[in-house]
């Protein structure tokens, strides 16, 4: 091996950041000449106004450049398309093309926010149809699809309550909320404490049972403070079990005056199945971008939908989107409402996805997607059940977790085992998530693999469990086949380096 | 349906596999009385062919998809390369997830780290996030990032910010115990007025306004930069139009503390509205108030230069509540999109379609002003966007000139202050050919 | 094995104080750099800020955790170790040396004495780990 000369790797290997690559005089544009009689710069602006910097430091490339620079870095990333993402609580399913091609139809893409309603009418069409679909999948009446990811809908959501009880009992000094709790599980993704936070509310956590369930005493008990504000239940809940207690977790709560707002992120195992709605949740968002197929884009975008009971329908964000007689227009009298919480309308580019995403399913092929989402994650958990470590008993939906219980006596911890798993070509799994959950593995394979690749993922699991025994190095150093290593971490905590800077300044600073 | 690789029958061999008779069994765990006993009642599935024929239908039906416009007002008609559509629909970037593992995820996060820097070099300042929604929540995260910095609870915010952001600002901050407190603006030349402002003093933790301004005015950034300061207060730039960084100088040179902007100009399509990508930029000194995530460099083991998601202990999936933002999936698709189209356009292609914007925007600000009874109300320099004061109201005049001139001619702006009936907003781009300007001249002539 | 200095006072909060007259030194413990992994950050107060005993004084960060830091006794903020600043990772290489946090004038001496010594400190810890 010491003899073999090393080869220097191509540049697909070792692309620079497009600042490096930069070249005075390159250029990868051309604009048509300046058509209109032009005005002295000094007279359009003063001086003063004006840049003087000459924009220093932006790149200088040609488009060949600009290709082969996203083209070459696109390559490190692992992608849906190239395989399983077993992420839990991300639902990482096929995005179809065909909803690409949708929401490339220049009438929606080139279609102005601001356009008169009249000229807009199909595209107020698609969030009303939209809404009337959300409504029916969640069996909750009021939908608004202004939010634009889930903890927006999140906060939305938790506003909505805030703005229904201040007008149910009023608001103390300073506009204090009368009831100031929140209860959140301890199983809860981090984004419901920091939304209820946003609307005022203190965090109060209810602890989990040893079966993974939300504990009903603990619910009881802290509910007879009497200054509970609602509960944040995700359901089926983080550790992939759904709650079977949730109508009497939702009487509890309402008995105690408070309201129920359901995390949609795992509506992945319910569409078709049963409804939020129906068990008694008043509030809930839903992540289109998990449930409904909208790709996830490297971290966005996103867009999560609130929907609502009828009761706290007039809260929801305006404008909203109505239907009269044959036309659909914006409403922007809602005097109760909590207001805006983004510009415009939402992310509609993502809504056409949706929409797109549910009338290909139809009815039938949603209900059918769910199914083969939830078999997908019970033959997983059934074929690793032997391997490793399984906390609850409960057969799971739509995710299932393990720990590092069994791995972490040779040393071997969940993160070394996510790191291996990418040695055998795929995603890793959530980890370290949920929190209640010690050296917690999420799994979900989503209804988008086929038995031949969670077999393939069954097997690389195992494999990497006999090499925890066997060659624990093995998996404590991996990855061993991706370009770069692991990274220090806590290095590039300590002195963050977050933008590119020139040579010369880098050194001076 | 052709999404699910396991056929029927390969279903069927697995739930025999797990131990189950049928695909109800999977559900057991669901309470019988919360299970839906019926098919859900929406539409019955499309073939491609069917769903295609749908979604145009409905496209046709925005006609104001097709004509030419002179819309802007937070969201803008640009010139986008083609490259920009093609690399972002690659599917190691659109189909990727959140980059959690930086082994298999150094092109989003690189890519994020270069979005970065170009976002510092625009806005002036010295650190970016990985992005946000939009403007207008981005807005509202700066106000209350402003109240962590400076723990005061008061914030003054200029009455020529654009109304939706400052309804979303309003929206965030009701229940965090802010005050939004509303500067004027001048009504010759349209810029913000701090003067005589009772809100100016030590408990003031912010002054937020918008350049170019919602009337298209440029603020005198440096005299409001040093009125905050003078308080100790930041100030908040907004940016609704992004392209003008490309002209005028950086917030960040003229004393800012934190500026947000509108992504949108930067090669991403009109869509109604969204996704949008908010740019978010601050000094050195508050990076660990800033919401949302951050990519920073770092190295494995060999020495190796990589790209990680760093700072995460100000997040929400770290300090929960106290978080410094509930934000967690935010807009990076859209980030890499501008990105691209920074690269492709690059230091010299945005000031090139920067300086168009404005000249074509003056050349159409003379050509209306010249017609017999409509005026420009505002004196302040503008970029690519100006009121006009039509002789008649405006949303009526609007209306026809869409019928029967077919053209898109501005923004009615009594959609937003119904003291202003006769007034529209006008924006210009590069996208705008002169005979397109022409023709808005000749038909505003006539209705 | 945690090393644990007799020459200190220790808190269940997993602080460590030396006190020199009326001035007591805190810091956190080998045990609890241990328990937080590499520290990135730590968040000091203000000289001059005071604080009851068991309050929150600051913050110390690992690359994925946050975990407050509480003072073992009361007293007003008299100094504090800017040089941690730069170099956070003094906290796990030297916890009781110098990576110190704050120097703090004690409001009430007795204070101390309900603390706990280097030998009760080990025995409340294996009862922990337990």
């Amino acid at each position: 091996m010491k003899s073999t000369p090393k080869a220097t790797p191509h540049v697909t290997q070792n692309e620079a950041l497009i600042f490096e690559r930069s070249h005075p005089g390159r250029r990868g544009y051309m604009l048509p000449a300046l058509d209109v009689d032009e005005t002295p710069l000094d007279e359009l602006l003063p001086a003063e106004l004006r840049r003087d910097d000459d924009l220093e430091g932006m790149p200088e490339l040609s488009e060949v450049d600009a290709v082969r620079h996203f083209t070459r870095i696109s390559t490190w990333n692992y992608h849906i398309d190239l395989g399983m993402y077993p992420l839990g609580s991300c639902t990482m399913k096929y995005n179809s093309r065909l909803n690409e091609r949708v929401a490339r139809i220049p009438g929606f893409a080139n279609l102005h926010p601001l356009a008169p309603e009249e000229d807009a009418q199909g595209a107020l069409e698609v969030i009303y149809e939209l809404q009337q679909h959300l409504a029916e999948i969640t069996g909750l009446p009021g939908v608004s699809l202004q939010p634009a990811a889930g903890a927006h809908g999140e906060m939305t959501g938790i506003m909505m309550i805030r703005a229904f009880l201040d007008a149910r009992d009023g608001v103390s000094e300073g506009n204090r909320p009368r009831r100031k709790v929140m209860l959140i599980p301890d199983s809860a993704h981090g984004t419901n404490p920091a939304s209820a936070n946003l609307s005022g509310y203190t965090v109060k956590t209810v602890r989990s049972t040893p079966e993974g369930l939300t504990d009903l005493d603990a619910l009881r008990e802290l509910c007879a403070g009497g200054d509970v504000a609602g509960l944040m239940l995700t359901n089926p809940n983080t550790v992939g079990i759904f709650e079977r207690n949730i109508k009497e977790i939702c009487r509890i709560i309402h008995d105690a005056g408070g309201l129920v707002y359901m995390d949609g992120a795992n509506m992945n195992a319910l569409v078709g199945i049963a409804r939020p709605g129906d068990m008694g949740v008043d509030v809930i968002h839903l992540n289109l971008h998990k449930t409904f197929s909208t790709p996830h884009g490297g971290g966005g975008p996103g867009s999560g939908p609130c929907c609502c009971t009828k009761e706290l329908e007039p809260f929801l964000p305006v404008p909203r989107v109505v239907r009269e007689g044959e036309l659909f227009r914006f409403n922007y009298d809602e005097p109760r409402s909590i207001g805006r919480v983004k510009a415009f309308y939402g992310n509609f580019g993502m809504h056409l996805r949706a929409l797109a995403y549910i009338l290909t399913h139809g009815h039938d092929g949603l209900r059918e997607a769910t199914e083969a989402a939830v078999l997908n994650a019970r033959y997983i958990a059934q074929g690793l059940a032997d391997t490793f470590d399984k906390p609850f008993d409960s057969p799971p939906m739509h995710e299932v977790v393990f720990t590092d219980k069994r791995q972490s006596r040779k040393g071997v911890h969940t993160l070394d085992i996510a790191k291996r798993l990418i040695d055998y070509g795929f995603h890793p799994m959530t980890i370290y998530f949920p929190l209640i959950v010690q050296g917690a593995m999420l799994i979900e394979p989503t209804e988008s693999v086929g038995r031949q690749e969670l077999q393939q993922f069954i097997d690389a699991m195992k494999s990497i469990a006999r090499e925890a025994l066997e060659e624990p190095d093995t998996v404590l150093n991996a990855p061993h086949t991706t370009r770069i290593g692991r990274l220090d971490e806590a290095a590039a905590a300590r002195k963050p380096v977050l933008r590119w800077k020139p040579a010369a300044e880098a050194s001076a600073a | 349906m052709r999404y699910i690789p396991n056929s029927p029958d390969e279903r069927q061999e697995m739930l025999k596999a797990v131990g189950l008779g049928s695909m109800e069994e999977l559900f057991d765990s669901i309470p019988q009385d919360a299970l839906l006993r019926r098919p859900l009642n929406t539409p019955a599935a499309l073939s491609e062919i069917e769903l295609l024929a749908r979604f145009e239908a409905l496209a046709a039906q925005n006609t104001a998809a097709r004509r030419p416009s002179f819309l802007g007002a937070g969201a803008y008609s640009h010139y986008a390369p083609t490259i920009i559509d093609h690399l972002i629909s690659r599917s190691e970037f659109f189909t990727a997830y959140t980059p959690y593992q930086p082994e298999v995820s150094q092109g989003t996060l690189q890519a994020i780290f270069e979005f970065q820097t170009m976002v510092c070099q625009l806005t002036g300042l010295e650190v970016a996030n990985a992005s946000m929604y939009d403007a207008s929540t981005s807005v509202a995260e700066a106000v209350l990032m402003a109240e962590r910095v400076t723990r005061r609870k008061r914030v003054l915010v200029s009455g020529a910010l654009h109304p939706e952001f400052l309804h979303v600002t309003e929206t965030y901050v009701k229940n965090a115990g802010i005050d939004l407190l509303r500067a004027d603006f001048d009504q010759k030349s349209g810029r913000t007025v701090l003067e005589g402002s009772a809100a100016l003093d030590q408990t003031l933790a912010a002054i937020v306004v918008q350049s170019p301004n919602f009337f298209g005015c440029v603020e005198d950034l440096q005299r409001l930069a040093d009125a905050a300061h003078a308080v100790g207060a930041l100030l908040i730039v907004a940016v609704a139009e992004s392209m003008s960084f490309g002209l005028l100088r950086s917030p960040g040179a003229c004393g800012a503390d934190i500026v947000v902007a509108e992504g949108q100009s930067f090669g991403v399509p009109l869509s109604f509205g969204g996704p949008y990508v908010g740019l978010f930029a601050t000094r050195d000194k508050y990076a660990r108030q800033l919401p949302g995530r951050l990519v920073g460099v770092a190295a494995d083991r060999e020495g190796r230069r990589g790209f990680v998601l760093t700072l995460a202990t100000r997040e929400q999936h770290i300090r929960r509540e106290k978080a410094t933002s509930n934000i967690c999936t935010n807009e990076g698709l859209i980030a890499l999109a501008a990105t691209i189209y920074l690269t492709t356009m690059g230091r010299r292609g945005v000031q090139e379609t920067a300086t168009h914007c404005a000249q074509k925007a003056a050349y159409a600000a003379r050509r209306i002003s010249e017609l017999e009874g409509y005026t420009l109300p505002f004196s302040a320099p503008r970029f690519n966007e100006f009121v006009v004061r039509a002789p008649v109201e405006a949303n009526g005049m609007l209306r026809r000139l869409a019928e029967e001139h077919n053209i898109t001619g501005g923004l009615a702006l009594s959609r937003y202050y119904p003291e202003r009936p006769n007034d529209f907003l006008v924006c210009v781009t590069e996208t705008n050919r002169r005979s397109e300007i022409d023709a808005l001249v000749a038909g505003l002539k006539e209705v | 094995m945690a090393n644990i200095p007799d020459n200190l006072h220790y808190s269940k909060d997993h602080e460590w104080i030396r006190v020199e007259g009326d001035t007591g030194t805190v810091g956190i413990t080998d045990h609890a750099q241990n328990a937080l992994g590499d520290v990135v950050y730590v968040e000091l107060p203000k000289v001059g800020d005071r604080f009851e005993a068991h309050q929150s004084f600051g913050t110390v960060e690992s690359v994925k955790a946050v975990s407050e830091l509480f003072t073992p006794v009361s007293g007003e903020v008299t100094e504090i170790n800017e040089a941690l600043h730069d170099e956070p990772e003094k906290v796990n290489t030297d916890p009781y040396g110098e990576a110190w946090m704050i120097r703090i004038r004690l409001k009430d001496a007795g204070e101390v004495d309900g603390l706990l010594n280097a030998a009760e400190y080990e025995d409340f810890l294996s009862k922990e780990t337990e």
